[in-house]
Parts: structure tokens; sequence; C-alpha cells
């Protein structure tokens, strides 16, 4: 009888335990608001970044300039992951595992979602290579993490030996036109 | 237990008399005062240090009754709360008071319980028979911990919505199921509103309600065993004809007046901060957080409050090339305990083995450095509640201590508090270097503790408290 009654109340117990637990998670609301968004990148020059938001985290878009472009095979040494092979959040997506980590149609254009891999602040832009502070005198111009110093080259790939475990995630995404993309999605039937 | 009697008091007695005799037959009101204060006998030579645990108290009641007019008037939504905490600054009459001297309290309470965990570790007061005050205490610094940080996400400012992703994020560094638990404590992908509103009821709610039922199991544990003293020796060793310790007093009135000046003086010292510098250069209230939360852009410098800062530290001071460092520190801390402990050989055996586990998972091709730095920063705190066990010292106060253990908790607070400031300051090379060797510094302190407790020449110890009537 003792034991009857502790297993049912018990069962009752980890039933209203597991439902309390449960409304935690992510509602449905926030569930459906992960759709995908379009961009128009005409008014994006070489050497700018325009910031889109994607699933309440900031993708940024930007055009490289040539110069920028050639740093992107200079550093590949200092990285910690030059060709992306680790695990991400987001898969990087087959079309984007090159140097430049961007579709072939515009390898100048990268897509990626502006948020560092070690606890997820969004680093913030610098561009400019050179000497600058808290930066390196050979910078070759990317990004900086403010929370942690973590750096990045300028395809969002992690220099050797931050904070930052991983390069940063790369949307899927694909051009609609010459000047109009789509994130969140590479295929047109619908979402990735 | 007899029958209920009530208790009978001559017909001259006092209204009050009469109501106290009719409220301690049916509830122990005047046996509780006397157990817990009233009669509670404590050492006589309690110092300055002493008044920290009853100043915490009354943080806590400032910060509940403070807290409980702000959420009349905020809003816990994403939309509206920074609006809302603006409008208790500049439109709700003497909102900006209470609101200052909430914030202001925050601050204070670390202070107070910082302090007061000074003198605990100075004179010994967690030793045997104390472990379970110790471990109540800890709990409560934690509850408090959780508290700030719950908190400080409720302005919605630039600097609480950073601040909740890195800490958020923090649990995304375990193996497997990090993503998912990170997720689950958000409930979105990113934090939202429904983080702030579960973070508002963690903290108006949950967490003050743990924090009491904690503060309540402190100070019964605490006038179950009896307070220390600044000589670390037992009181309750020479009893006195009545049955207390020679060399203790009722804690009323005798206490209760010191506990009052220390009050009084601590208000003092408040009222100039809420009043002049409520954001105390950006260490109290950071100026990033007067900026609306900005999910698309994290501020150019962003720090956790002061009171987080050492721990921050320890985190930021983990990078790929330390935990090679680390590795060797783990191998030789194993080398030393076969050599010079008196440990079982199953438990060396075990902590070898351990040491191994951690090495191989410290390689960058198992478990990366931010996982480990997640790890030290939680063991940075968590080692906090092993002190009883750690310190082997044959005196409890660093009085009767050879000289060079007080120079080794100086290095020790400076050890804290340099992690503290550059936790504060933006990462540098330098910097880095400089805290992972104070992180290096921080846990030897306490891991080889149980040898250097013991080691030197000991001051005997008096058998009565050394006292000088003012």
């Amino acid at each position: 009888m003792l034991v009857a009654t502790c297993a049912a109340g018990g069962v009752v117990g980890v039933a209203t335990a597991g439902v309390l637990v449960s409304t935690f998670q992510p509602s449905e609301r926030a569930r459906a608001a992960g759709a995908p968004v379009e961009v128009d990148i005409s008014d994006v020059a070489p050497g700018e970044m325009k910031v889109v938001e994607w699933r309440g985290k900031p993708v940024w878009i930007l055009r490289r300039t040539p110069a920028m472009m050639a740093t992107l095979t200079e550093v590949q040494d200092e990285l910690a992951d030059p060709a992306s092979d680790k695990e991400f959040q987001l898969p990087v997506p087959p079309y984007c595992k090159n140097p430049q980590r961007a579709r072939k149609e515009h390898p100048e254009v990268l897509v990626t979602v502006g948020i560092c891999s070690h606890l997820g602040c969004s680093p913030s832009s610098r561009l400019a290579a050179g000497p600058q502070p808290n930066l390196p005198n050979d910078w070759p111009g990317g990004f900086l993490c403010p929370c942690h110093g973590s750096t990045f080259d300028l395809s969002g790939r992690v220099f050797k030996n931050k904070p930052a475990p991983t390069n940063m995630d790369i949307p899927p995404y694909m051009y609609l036109s010459d000047n109009k993309l789509i994130i969140g999605t590479d295929n047109e039937k619908g979402e990735a | 237990m007899g029958a209920f009697e009530e208790t009978q008091l001559p017909s001259t007695a006092s209204r009050p008399e009469k109501a106290l005799a009719w409220v301690d037959d049916r509830f122990p009101l005047s046996k509780m005062w006397k157990e817990q204060w009233g009669s509670y006998y404590a050492p006589k030579n309690f110092n300055v240090w002493y008044l920290f645990g009853s100043l915490s108290m009354l943080v806590l009641v400032l910060q509940i009754v403070t807290g409980i007019f702000l959420t009349m008037h905020y809003k816990p939504d994403a939309a509206l709360a920074f609006g809302s905490v603006e409008y208790i600054m500049r439109e709700v009459p003497w909102g900006w008071l209470v609101r200052y001297m909430h914030s202001t309290g925050a601050s204070a309470f670390f202070i107070v319980v910082y302090l007061h965990m000074t003198r605990a570790l100075m004179y010994g007061s967690y030793r045997k028979p104390r472990e379970l005050i110790w471990l109540f205490g800890f709990a409560i610094f934690l509850c408090l911990m959780a508290e700030a940080f719950f908190g400080y996400l409720l302005p919605w400012g630039q600097m609480s919505y950073w601040g909740a992703q890195v800490i958020v994020n923090l649990f995304g560094a375990i193996p497997v199921i990090g993503g998912d638990l990170s997720e689950w404590i958000r409930g979105d992908y990113v934090v939202s509103d429904a983080t702030l509103n579960r973070f508002f009821a963690f903290h108006v709610i949950a967490l003050p309600l743990v924090l009491l039922g904690l503060v309540a199991a402190h100070l019964i544990a605490l006038h179950e065993v009896g307070s220390n003293n600044p000589d670390g020796i037992e009181v309750k060793d020479n009893m006195g004809p009545d049955g207390n310790p020679i060399d203790a007093v009722p804690s009323h009135p005798y206490y209760t007046t010191k506990d009052l000046f220390g009050v009084s003086v601590f208000l003092l010292l408040f009222s100039a901060v809420v009043f002049f510098a409520p954001e105390m250069g950006g260490y109290f209230l950071e100026y990033n957080n007067f900026l609306p939360a900005d999910s698309m852009k994290t501020p150019a410098h962003i720090a956790p409050t002061w009171y987080f800062t050492p721990f921050y530290s320890v985190l930021r001071a983990t990078t790929a090339d330390f935990m090679y460092v680390v590795m060797a520190a783990v191998a030789l801390y194993v080398v030393f305990v076969w050599l010079k402990s008196r440990l079982a050989y199953r438990i060396k055996v075990a902590i070898a083995v351990l040491g191994i586990v951690l090495i191989v998972g410290m390689l960058p091709q198992v478990l990366d450095a931010k996982f480990w730095g997640v790890v030290l920063f939680g063991s940075s705190v968590m080692i906090l509640a092993f002190m009883p066990w750690l310190d082997h010292s044959p005196a409890r106060s660093l009085r009767y201590r050879p000289s060079w253990h007080s120079y080794l908790y100086v290095v020790f607070g400076l050890v804290f508090v340099t992690l503290g400031y550059l936790g504060t300051q933006l990462p540098t090379a330098a910097y880095t270097i400089i805290s992972q060797v104070c992180t290096l510094a921080y846990f030897s302190f306490f891991l080889l503790m149980p040898w250097w407790s013991t080691m030197g020449t000991f001051k005997p110890l008096p058998t009565r408290l050394t006292f000088t009537p003012h």
C-alpha cells in the first residue's frame, strides 16, 4: 500500500515537474518567427557592410574589395580552422566551403551570422588593415569581439588561440537576382 | 506533552504582560526571541568585522522592500521594460530614490557579503563545527549572484541584454546538451521577451523565497553551535556558574547597540552613494545600460558589474595556449598528492585517474578551451564551498597562525582584487598573461591549502579571550 501510494504520487509529481520544465521551451510563436528574409544588396558598395535581422540575430553582408579578398589567403596559417571543417551550430552550406566562404556567383560577398562562437556577442567591424587599439600591428582587417577579444578574418574565420572555438556561422542563402538575396533558405521549395 | 494550561498571572499584571502570556501559551514567541537573540550568548570580543552579518540582513530587507515598490511600476515586457524604468526615474514621485536605493543596494549587498566572508576566512569561522553555517552562507552567496544576474536583465539596456546573452551562452559550452540547454533557459533562439519575463519571475519571487529560507537556515545553524570569535577558540570551553560561557555576553542588549551603531555608519555611507554617486563612476550602474537593448549591436566594451569580475577574469584567462599550462598544473598536482599526502591508496588512485581524464579532456582535439573556461569559471566560485575541508591549520584564527599565513592571505586578497580589476578592462595581451598568473595563484591558494595551512610555527592559543574593556 505504502509503495503503491508513493509510486502513484511520484508519477503525478514527475509528470507535473515535466510540464513545468516544458513551459521553458521556445513557444510556438517563437518557433514560427524564423522565416527567411529577402535583402537588396544593390546599395552595398565594395568595402561596405549591411546588417539585417534573421531569427533575431544580426546577419552581416560584406562586399569585399579585391585587396580584402587578397588577405584571405595570406592569413590562412594564422587561422584555427581555415577550411571550416569543425562542427558548427549551423552546418556550413557546402557551396560556402571555400576560402571566401561565399557562393560562387558573388565570391566577394560575405554573408555571415554576426555572432561570436564564444559566448554570443556581436563582434565589431575592424575592416581597415594596420595597427589600431586592442589589435596586433600587422592586423589584416576583420572583426574583433568586444566581449572576450576573439578576432576573425574578413571571411569570419577565427584566429588561433582565441576564446572563440569556431568560425562564425554561415546561414543558408541564395541569390534571387544579381542584387537580391534571400537568407534562411537555399532552395526554391522552401526553408532550409 | 502535558495538557494545555493557561498561565495565571496576578491581577496586577499589565495588559501587555497578559497579552504576551496568552501568546506564549499558544506560540513560542518569547522562547524564540531568547534562543535566537535575547539570551543568545556571543563571545564578548567581537570587533568591527562582526558588523557585516547584521548589515547584510539589513540590506536584504532594504532590497525586498524597495523591490516590492519597484514592481508596482515596472513592466516585464521587452517593448516596455526600458521605458518603464525611465518612467520610474522621471515621473513616479520619488521613484528615482527607490530605484537608486535598489541598484545601490545590490552593490552594497556584495560589499557587505564579501567583507562578511573575509571575516570568516580570517578567523576560521567555517571550521568544525561550523561547516554547515559556511555551506548555507555559500548557498546564499550563489543565490545572491543569481539574483543580481536576473535583476540586471530587467532594465533591458545594452549591458543587460549582452550580459544575459554571454552568461546564458556559458551553458552552451557543455558538450552535447549545451545548445539545447541555453535555448531552454532563454525560451527563444536569442535573448528575448520570453527570457525577460522568466528572469523577472525568478528575480522577484523564486529566488527571494529560496534566499529567505537559506538565511533562516544560516541563522538557526549559527545559534545552534554558537559564534566563532577573533581568537578562534571555543568560549563554551569555559562555562560560568550560570550555565553560560564566562567570555560571552547576551546579544541583547550588548550586540543590539553595537549593531545599531554599525547600521548608522552604514546608512550614512549608503545614503552618500545613493544621493551623490548612484552610478559610482560606471561601476554600480554601467553607462552602456542607459541605451535600450539592441540585438543587432554589442557595445564596444562589455563587462559584468564589479562583483562578478574576479570570476569573469578566470573565464577570460582560459585561452587555448593556457590550457597546456593547466594540463601541466593538473599533472604536477597529481604527483604532489601522491608524494605528499597521507590519503588512502584507493583515493590516490582515484585522484590520478581523474587527473588523467582531465588532461585528456583538455587536449584541443577533445574539448576546446571554451568549455574549460566555463569549468574554471564555475570552479573558482565552487571551490569556496570546500574551505572547511581544505584548511587543516591547528589554529582557527590568523592571530595564532604563523605571520606568513597572514601575508599569504594578503597576497590572495590582492590576486582577487587584481582579477576583479582586469575583468572590468578590455583584454590586452599583457592583461591576459597577468590574469592567467592570477588564476593559477587563486587555485593554488585553495588546492595547496591542506599542506601550507599546517606549516610554520603556530603561536600558543589563549585559554580565555583577549579582551580589553573600553
